[in-house]
């Protein structure tokens, strides 16, 4: 079984919001409609977006890192989210996982995103419908799209491909890998949502350098070397050099 | 979460409603075993007009909810894991056995259904079927709240039980103060049965209080973006105009006047009604009674916009900071 799913780098994003602006421009332009903006150059600008970047500080003046943090939908596996739906119209898809809304069935009851506990769904006020991430359904399966570019646009629009997307039930894909030999965790495991994006944690490089590794402990000049305290007293040694 | 008017006005009518219903039915169902004295069947086919009214009315209400209410019929496909759907099936179903037994009672339609040689075995099972479907309605409604875990407020028994104690109580209120004017010899039944249910209530609500100023809160900040720090603060949630999450989830008050609302309810939902309904219960004088619902019923939706705004979805902890 596929399931799809993003591996976000936390150790590499730099907070740009490439990948808001190009998740919105590729998600209002396609055959689904418009995602709204109300507003969009007057008081209190509001829209709907599938994809946002938040910035979190993590300790304490002066030790504090800054951490940018990308949230979508998880696209869960046990996602919550679609049971609830009294329509069908939130739906999971078996064949890759993708957890998707009919627009054409959604009555905009919100119970579904009542029972999101990431607040990934966002409710259209124009079409009155709810909204989610669709990993780019619409583009990764697009044979028009060269092989190489048939990604989410998020993950093609990261500077510093801090998003990578495949399929984390294959063991050998580039995002399974990723989460296993980079700590990848999912977030609030605590729910057992199981969620399918995982992100990787911040990273610091450190070299340690051990004492016998700066002064070799089996040195053969060790004897020679110059460095050796002399004493105060006359030694027998004195006499011999 | 921002409590929706719609479906505050919802969920307080369907219960009185529902509780008319059974006031109405269990008083008829008393004077078949004459422990109760008979009433003219007009007074149960008009109360049970009545109920309908409450239940339409919080029908109309709910299509106020949806941002498409043309396509409300879809929302009956999946009752087999919506709560929401099993809702939106109960709810035609107790009106269609409440408008079924307004009807049975006002044609006085009989039949020895049963060999027991005597009347209304037509209107008991009729009744017996609603009462069935009312309780129905009644755990749905309540376990569209108490079945979402997230919200941990609602995640217990307690919403199922005051849903039901809550909605039965203002339903005999109504019931009694309708029978101050339309049968004045069972005013006793239905106030006595309204000040139990009330103060039972009481205590079931007041638990419900209890527990959730205690709630140990399954999710943090720290789980939310999985970072092991005792200190982690968002910085910036992303956009400064707001968003479909920051109107839905958050009820934009303040603590005092949340504070001030509990207080509201539990005056109006229990002292008040069951004040009035004590002192009013002895003659059954009308007004005092029609004043004990009408307390009751403002109360409930107090009651009911404070059961909204207390719960607190974990998705806040990504929308504590604008920028
Ligand atoms: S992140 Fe939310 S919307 Fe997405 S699958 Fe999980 S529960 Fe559903
Ligand atoms: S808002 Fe739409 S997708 Fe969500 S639960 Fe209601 S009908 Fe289903």
């Amino acid at each position: 079984m596929t399931q799809l799913a993003l591996v976000i780098d936390l150790n590499v994003c730099v907070g740009c919001h490439a990948c808001v602006t190009s998740c919105k421009q590729w998600n209002t332009s396609g055959q689904a409609g418009p995602l709204f903006d109300d507003n969009p150059y007057g008081q209190d600008p509001t829209g709907t977006f599938f994809n946002r970047v938040q910035t979190f500080e993590v300790g304490e003046f002066p030790c504090t890192e800054t951490i940018h943090f990308p949230k979508s939908c998880l696209h869960c596996e046990d996602a919550p989210c679609v049971p609830v739906c009294p329509t069908g119209a939130s739906y999971k898809r078996a064949e890759d996982g993708i957890v998707l809304v009919d627009y054409d069935k959604c009555i905009g009851c919100k119970y579904c995103s009542w029972a999101c506990p990431y607040g990934a769904r966002e409710f259209d006020e124009n079409q009155k419908v709810m909204k989610k991430c669709t990993l780019c359904v619409d583009r990764i399966y697009d044979t028009t799209i060269p092989p190489e570019r048939r990604k989410p646009a998020c993950v093609l629009a990261c500077p510093t491909s801090a998003r990578l997307f495949g399929d984390v039930h294959d063991p050998e894909s580039e995002v399974s890998i990723a989460i296993r030999e980079g700590g990848g965790y999912p977030l609030m495991p605590e729910w057992g949502t199981k969620p399918a994006n995982h992100y990787l944690p911040r990273r610091k490089t450190k070299l340690r350098i051990h004492e016998d590794e700066l002064v070799r402990a089996d040195n053969p000049l060790r004897k020679e070397d110059i460095r050796h305290e002399t004493g105060k007293d006359v030694t027998l040694d004195d006499w011999l050099m | 979460m921002n409590p929706a008017f719609s479906v505050i006005v919802l969920t307080t009518l369907i219960g009185v409603g529902q509780g008319l219903f059974l006031a109405l039915f269990s008083s008829q169902a008393f004077t078949i075993v004459k422990v109760l004295p008979t009433q003219p069947n007009g007074y149960y086919a008009l109360g049970g007009a009545i109920a309908l009214c409450f239940l339409g009315g919080g029908l109309v209400a709910s299509f106020f909810h949806l941002g498409h209410p043309e396509r409300a019929w879809r929302a009956a496909t999946r009752w087999r894991t919506s709560w929401l759907s099993r809702e939106v099936i109960a709810l035609p179903a107790v009106m269609g056995l409440v408008f079924l037994y307004a009807i049975v009672n006002g044609f006085g339609l009989e039949a020895d259904l049963y060999g027991w040689n005597i009347p209304g075995q037509v209107a008991l099972t009729v009744g017996t079927l609603g009462v069935a479907a009312t309780l129905t309605l009644f755990l749905c409604t309540g376990m569209i709240y108490g079945a979402i875990k997230f919200l941990q407020e609602w995640a217990t028994p307690l919403t199922v039980v005051n849903y039901f104690l809550l909605g039965s109580a203002s339903g005999f209120t109504f019931a009694a103060a309708y029978a101050s004017f339309m049968a004045p010899n069972v005013v006793k039944f239905y106030a006595g049965w309204a000040i139990t249910l009330t103060i039972l209530a009481f205590f079931t609500r007041a638990a419900a209080l209890f527990r959730n100023a205690r709630i140990k809160r399954v999710a943090t900040v720290q789980t939310a973006i999985g970072v092991r720090h005792a200190k982690v603060q968002q910085r910036s949630m992303g956009f400064m105009g707001g968003s479909y999450n920051t109107r839905e989830y958050f009820h934009g008050r303040t603590v005092l006047f949340l504070k001030s609302v509990k207080w509201i309810f539990l005056v109006l939902v229990f002292l008040v009604p069951v004040a009035l309904l004590w002192t009013g219960l002895p003659e059954g004088r009308p007004a005092l009674l029609v004043a004990a619902f009408l307390a009751q019923y403002v109360g409930l939706l107090f009651e009911r916009w404070f059961f909204f705004a207390q719960a607190s979805h974990p998705q806040n902890l990504y929308y504590q900071f604008v920028g």
